[in-house]
């Protein structure tokens, strides 16, 4: 009996004992028709040859495993971080309970959001009554300052026009029409969670700029978008105490570090901090926008230019020394106020950090996956690390990044070797890395998969970490980042060389 | 002494629905009382009723906890098929938010024979929702051919989109059967039909019967031992757990719709001589279509904690004859000794502890006599996506005066909570965190809180331990902050 009350077997260990074998042989052998374990084998190999990359390459619509999410869950993480700002979605309900699982299942936090659950009447008639009943219901219980309407693949395919129902529902609840009601239509069948995210921040920013009167007057303070980021909570944070140490006044248009953050103290906060409604405002004056993922942010950007005479800018993610030096020295630039000595003595420290380590990195093979802006950004830290990436996979990354990215690699000796691949998902990159390995993976938890088909340890920097707890509480952005990136790299690297070694204990050595 | 009114208690169950429901306008707090209710055993009545209303739409706004038709079909009944291909039809979000998420075990080589955990979708553009998929369908299946060419079948999972636009995925299935000789079977699950995931369920159940048996079922070479565990996904492992124990006794389990299933356990199925349904609410449907067609009975069993155990495994030999029956005998037997040493070692523990659960199909009535055997107390409990029959089901399961809520909102959930200050919360990911950071326990009892197996003895010892930790963790004598406690 493999079970017992001392010691407790859950699933992990407890089919591995010889009753339950015993009945996996039997039960395969006798009802599950099996192919010949010759011929599973025979296929798994050619799953892994250049004759199968060809064939997955040549497909034209089948999509596998691929890297990214739809639109209306950006727009729920971006409206997650304003102020008492509640998400609704209109359409499907079961969509909402995808993302608000989503965004627990990463954050290891709540994520409240509400829909206007439409079934198949509100799928001939249209969505309005749904809309007017949400929003009554929604305004009654959860006492929002702002209801941030987004839309599923359903309300878009028959055509809901939100901006006129946002109007009548407003007018049968007895809303005050100043009560705000920013929308934005996110179809699923359009881009991805990074554009569901921009056209969020924009159309809540405008919302709130389009009341105001007369034309903005730049002053000093900058705004900061940060883009769908799964280590928001502690990058905000990061570069808060980074741009307080400069002196800047900024705005973030959109800060999930508190929300995605509570505590644990006896009391649940279905929302806590974000960008306050007279932050939006006062945002309208600021000097600058600067986003940090430029493919989070077109939209946003180009509104902001439309509507101010503010400078935009828009960086990759900036991770590791240069593009943190390029991102502080642009801020610099912009407010006229100066590095301080405290930031360049943490920029010293990565460097002595990135000198002490650079062997165990320089010419090490690696592959990065995820959205556009992060795969630029760690690939350019990649880069400065001497790491060699063998494969930049994007699945929702275009043309444009694909240009970018050549443009960055082009610019290192690094990067001669490596392929850039746009459009593309982790079944491609399955064939990439069995035909042209790298030693490492970088990406999210989905390239778990790949680890356990190739081998290949899956190194976790990005969005969505399931498997693993609290990454995203330790930054990524910033000088402290660029070293808490560097150690992770670091300790998968010399975890597999002890891994590697530890049989015949040769190179298996106690200092590094 | 009812839950409710224990001691420490300020106020009854009815007043806290009724302040629960002054929040809301008028008309929904009118609609919403219907959906929440206290056990109370009225006259000439043996049990207390858990009369609620059920299995109607949910109302805007409100957070409900529900998913849709897909999650149903895709993520219940069909994903976990492991020999066949699952294409979320439609755009991206919802095969990649359901990928590999509600651990439905199974032996086998992903990407190669098996496919569970994978993410196969048509990715949606802009022009397929103006000019239709389904050309798109049928050259994707070509490539799934292609590129998995050991899959026994495809099923084709419908988002939202395909029912809206026309498409005509029957027509696609058909001729693409004719092309490869294979099973193809198109699914209108489509998240908008019906209020929850519950049609989903009913409409996987009903493609079973019309694209898999009605071609395909095999009624031959059974022996008179033949059973199938219809409703068990292998969560965490749960359907090995149970099937080892149907085995000891004797039984010969010819299929487990649907965890760690292939297309020949499904086909072969119509052959038992018994269904044995665990979760009645995802697949009673496909019982009742294989007692009518192919004159297989059904009953209902419960394999959490060991009193539902032993009852179960008797009432299942005497179906059989005297030779099982003896065997069943021996199986209780064989166990008792663990279950004595795993109630001595936690039942001190856990006793008296208050449980407050809401999750969906079987769970709410089935896991309450597991608590029930840790000496643990059941205050209140509903279900996603119930319908009425669930709800009488319930009542020989709850005591006097527990809380009964029907698709309880994200509202009226947080409030009881925090009203009740439970022992434990047993629920999903949605309220796992919300429900901790009020210094209250919390169980995901969808998912097993990624432990499992919890059926049959050896899950009960996994699940004795779970309640165990998440009870009696360290953890939860730290929320306060000192200096506040002392103030």
């Amino acid at each position: 009996m493999p079970q017992n009350a001392d010691r407790v077997l859950d699933h992990a260990t407890l089919f591995r004992e010889p009753e339950y074998e015993a009945m996996f042989e039997n039960k395969r052998n006798a009802f599950e028709c099996p192919h010949p374990p010759e011929k599973v084998q025979e296929i798994a190999d050619w799953t892994k040859t250049w004759d199968y990359r060809e064939k997955n390459f040549a497909r034209e619509v089948l999509t596998v495993n691929p890297a990214k999410a739809c639109q209306p869950l950006g727009a729920v993480f971006a409206a997650a971080g304003f102020d008492q700002c509640l998400s609704m979605v209109h359409g499907s309900q079961g969509c909402v309970a995808y993302y608000r699982s989503h965004l627990a299942r990463h954050f290891k936090e709540p994520c409240s959001a509400v829909s206007t659950s439409m079934t198949e009447d509100a799928a001939v008639f249209g969505g309005l009554q749904n809309l007017v009943d949400g929003l009554a219901n929604a305004s009654a219980l959860y006492d929002p300052k702002i209801i941030a309407v987004s839309t599923t693949c359903m309300a878009e395919v028959i055509g809901d026009d939100l901006n006129s129902f946002i109007i009548q529902a407003k007018e049968k609840n007895g809303f005050s029409k100043e009560f705000p009601v920013p929308f934005a239509h996110t179809p699923a069948f359009v881009g991805s969670h990074t554009n569901g995210y921009d056209v969020m921040v924009k159309n809540i920013v405008s919302y709130f700029w389009e009341q105001e009167e007369g034309d903005a007057t730049p002053g000093e303070a900058i705004n900061i978008v940060p883009g769908f980021d799964g280590y928001a909570v502690a990058n905000n944070r990061e570069l808060t105490r980074i741009l307080d140490q400069m002196g800047v006044e900024f705005t973030f248009l959109s800060d999930v570090s508190d929300v995605f953050d509570t505590p644990t103290d006896g009391t649940f906060r279905m929302y806590a901090g974000g960008t306050t409604i007279e932050q939006i405002k006062a945002a309208r004056n600021a000097k600058a926008t600067l986003s940090l993922q430029h493919w989070c942010s077109e939209k946003t950007l180009e509104m902001v230019q439309e509507s101010t005479s503010q400078k935009t800018q828009s960086f990759h993610y900036p991770m590791g020394v240069s593009a943190t030096d390029s991102f502080l020295m642009t801020v610099s630039e912009i407010t006229g106020k100066a590095i301080p000595e405290s930031l360049e003595l943490e920029r010293g420290r990565l460097v002595d950090a990135m000198t002490d380590s650079q062997s165990w990195l320089h010419g090490r093979k690696m592959a990065v996956f995820g959205d556009p802006d992060f795969v630029y950004g760690m690939t350019a830290f990649l880069l400065e690390l001497g790491v060699e990436p063998v494969h930049c996979l994007s699945t929702n990354g275009g043309p444009a990044w694909e240009k970018k990215m050549k443009a960055l690699l082009a610019d290192s000796p690094f990067g001669t070797e490596t392929q850039v691949w746009p459009r593309k998902d982790l079944w491609h990159l399955r064939s990439l890395l069995a035909t042209e390995p790298a030693e490492f993976v970088i990406g999210s938890s989905h390239g778990k998969f790949l680890q356990q088909d190739l081998g290949i340890p899956l190194i976790r920097l990005t969005f969505p970490i399931f498997d693993r707890h609290h990454h995203h509480r330790f930054p990524t952005l910033g000088y402290q980042g660029g070293l808490r990136v560097l150690v992770t790299l670091l300790d998968a690297v010399l975890d597999k060389l002890d891994r590697d070694t530890e049989e015949t204990g040769i190179s298996y050595d106690l200092t590094r | 002494m009812t839950p409710l009114d224990a001691p420490g208690g300020t106020v009854s169950g009815e007043e806290m629905i009724a302040e629960v429901l002054s929040a809301y306008p008028d008309k929904f707090a009118k609609r919403r009382s219907k959906h929440l209710t206290i056990a109370r055993t009225g006259e000439g009545e043996d049990a207390p009723s858990c009369g609620v209303k059920s299995n109607v739409k949910s109302i805007p706004g409100v957070m409900t906890i529900r998913g849709c038709a897909y999650a149903g079909s895709k993520g219940v009944v069909w994903g976990p098929v492991k020999d066949m291909v699952h294409i979320s039809h439609g755009p991206v979000g919802c095969g990649h938010y359901s990928w590999s998420q509600r651990r439905n075990y199974y032996t086998g080589t992903t990407g190669v024979d098996r496919f569970v955990t994978m993410q196969i979708t048509s990715d949606f553009q802009e022009r397929d929702i103006v000019f239709g998929g389904d050309k798109k369908l049928g050259i994707m299946i070509d490539e799934i051919e292609g590129l998995f060419p050991l899959n026994k079948g495809v099923t084709i999972q419908s988002e939202c989109p395909i029912g809206l636009i026309g498409d005509d995925i029957e027509g696609v299935a058909k001729k693409k059967m004719k092309d490869t000789g294979k099973t193809i079977v198109p699914v209108r699950c489509e998240g908008f039909r019906g209020v929850s995931q519950s049609l989903g369920h009913h409409i996987a159940n009903d493609t079973i019967r019309d694209w898999v048996l009605k071609d395909n079922a095999n009624t031959e070479g059974g022996t008179e031992y033949d059973v199938n565990v219809i409703g068990d996904y292998n969560i965490g492992g749960d359907a090995w757990a149970s099937r080892r124990l149907l085995e000891e006794m004797g039984l010969r389990v010819v299929a487990v719709w649907s965890g760690d299933c292939t297309l020949s356990e499904m086909e072969h199925a119509p052959k038992a001589k018994l269904n044995l349904i665990h979760c009645y609410r995802s697949m009673n449907y496909i019982c009742r279509h294989m007692e009518e067609t192919y004159g297989v009975p059904w009953m209902e069993f419960n394999f959490f904690g060991p009193t539902q155990i032993a009852k179960s495994l008797r009432a299942i030999a005497a179906q059989f004859d005297e030779t099982i029956q003896k065997k069943a005998e021996e199986v209780i037997a064989k166990y008792q000794p663990m279950v004595d040493a795993l109630l001595a070692k936690y039942k001190p523990r856990l006793e008296g502890k208050k449980v407050m659960l809401y999750v969906g199909g079987l769970r709410p009535r089935h896991v309450a006599t597991a608590y029930d055997d840790l000496g643990m107390e059941i205050i209140a409990t509903g279900y996603e996506f119930a319908h009425g029959d669930d709800y009488k089901r319930t009542s020989p399961y709850v005591k006097e005066g527990t809380l009964i809520y029907d698709d309880v909102t994200g509202y009226e959930l947080d409030h009881f909570i925090q009203k009740l200050r439970p022992d434990l919360v047993g629920s999903g990911i949605k309220e796992k965190y919300a429900t901790q950071k009020m210094g209250v326990p919390f169980r995901q009892m969808h998912s097993w809180d990624y432990s499992g197996p919890y059926h049959g003895y050896d899950g009960f010892a996994v699940f004795a331990r779970d309640m165990d930790m998440a009870i009696n963790s360290p953890v939860w004598k730290l929320p306060q902050a000192p200096w506040k406690a002392a103030s």
